[in-house]
């Protein structure tokens, strides 16, 4: 007997084990981007458990252009990070402070 | 039935999400990655998503944790640096993600989204197609959508391309078009030498001339 509740909250888990993930990884460049990987995937199960139950399958389509623009992202993102590494021989977060922000 | 396929593939999903986020190297956070997105797309099964499942296992895991992994593996990380602040950090983010979740369950909690609210559907016939009814509202409603993600994922090419593309000037490499554009009066001299009478006196021998040689 699964309720949308189930699924819901499953989902919920996942954005908080990556929202932690977020905190416990300030340094590592590649864990927080997995960890946006996974606060997608946790979105996306929300979509598709709300496309299911509500039988609209608007959701799915939703979760077709998340997973394009998380694609595209973590091509551009893992890009950027290998640009860092050649220049800057770290993907230290506390390091890459070049722009003094 | 479908209880006991969840609670397991949701299990593993948890277990495999916490995992990424602890484990202390980063190529095996990418491995965990790739188990959690399986046994997510075990359950958009359940959620009768069978193309997006598909599309998850094949993008995802088989391109983005693949570029992931290639990525981990070429930087040489010093790890132990990386690490530092792990422990100091860890109870603030166990109570950030409580506090998180805690949030969202009062939200998303059965007296909101529960079986009195949202009734379970009925499975769809056994000729049912996920694909095709997807690719009905893909091509015509959300036909301007889905050309606009095309230029997405071209920007996100030629980003990609366009950031890591670098010119070592040392390199030996061959260019075309100075190859092609050479005339043969760049590369064959024709040097013009007098005709000279032989001379066969010892004394003159060791000055010859250069012709002659």
């Amino acid at each position: 007997m699964l309720t949308l509740t189930h699924f819901l909250v499953l989902s919920a888990i996942i954005f908080s084990i990556s929202l932690a993930g977020v905190f416990i990884n300030r340094k590592n460049v590649i864990i927080l981007l997995m960890c946006v990987e996974l606060m997608l995937l946790a979105v996306n199960t929300n979509f598709i458990a709300f496309s299911y139950f509500l039988n609209d399958t608007a959701g799915q389509v939703f979760v077709f252009f998340i997973l394009t623009v998380a694609a595209a992202e973590a091509a551009i993102g893992l890009a950027i990070l290998v640009v860092l590494f050649r220049n800057k021989r770290t993907i230290n977060v506390e390091e890459l402070d070049t722009l003094k922000g | 039935m479908e209880t006991i396929v969840f609670y397991v593939f949701s299990a593993f999903m948890i277990l495999s999400a916490l995992m990424v986020v602890t484990v202390h190297n980063p190529v095996r956070a990418a491995f965990f990655l790739v188990l959690t997105f399986f046994s997510s797309a075990a359950v958009w099964l359940l959620l009768e998503a069978e193309f997006l499942a598909v599309i998850l296992i094949i993008v995802y895991v088989g391109a983005v944790m693949v570029l992931f992994l290639f990525v981990v593996m070429m930087l040489d990380i010093n790890l132990a640096e990386l690490k530092k602040g792990f422990v100091r950090n860890l109870p603030f983010a166990i109570i950030v993600a409580l506090a998180m979740f805690t949030m969202i369950f009062m939200v998303v909690g059965s007296e909101q989204f529960g079986i009195d609210k949202f009734a379970i559907p009925e499975r769809h016939a056994s000729d049912y197609s996920n694909v095709s009814a997807l690719g009905q509202v893909l091509y015509t409603d959300y036909v301007y959508s889905f050309e606009i993600a095309a230029v997405i994922l071209l920007v996100g090419i030629v980003a990609a391309i366009s950031l890591t593309l670098r010119r070592r000037p040392n390199t030996r490499h061959q260019k075309i078009e100075e190859q092609v554009a050479l005339k043969s009066a760049d590369r064959l001299r024709v040097v013009k030498v007098d005709a000279q009478a032989r001379k066969y006196s010892l004394a003159k021998k060791t000055t010859g001339s250069e012709g002659e040689k």
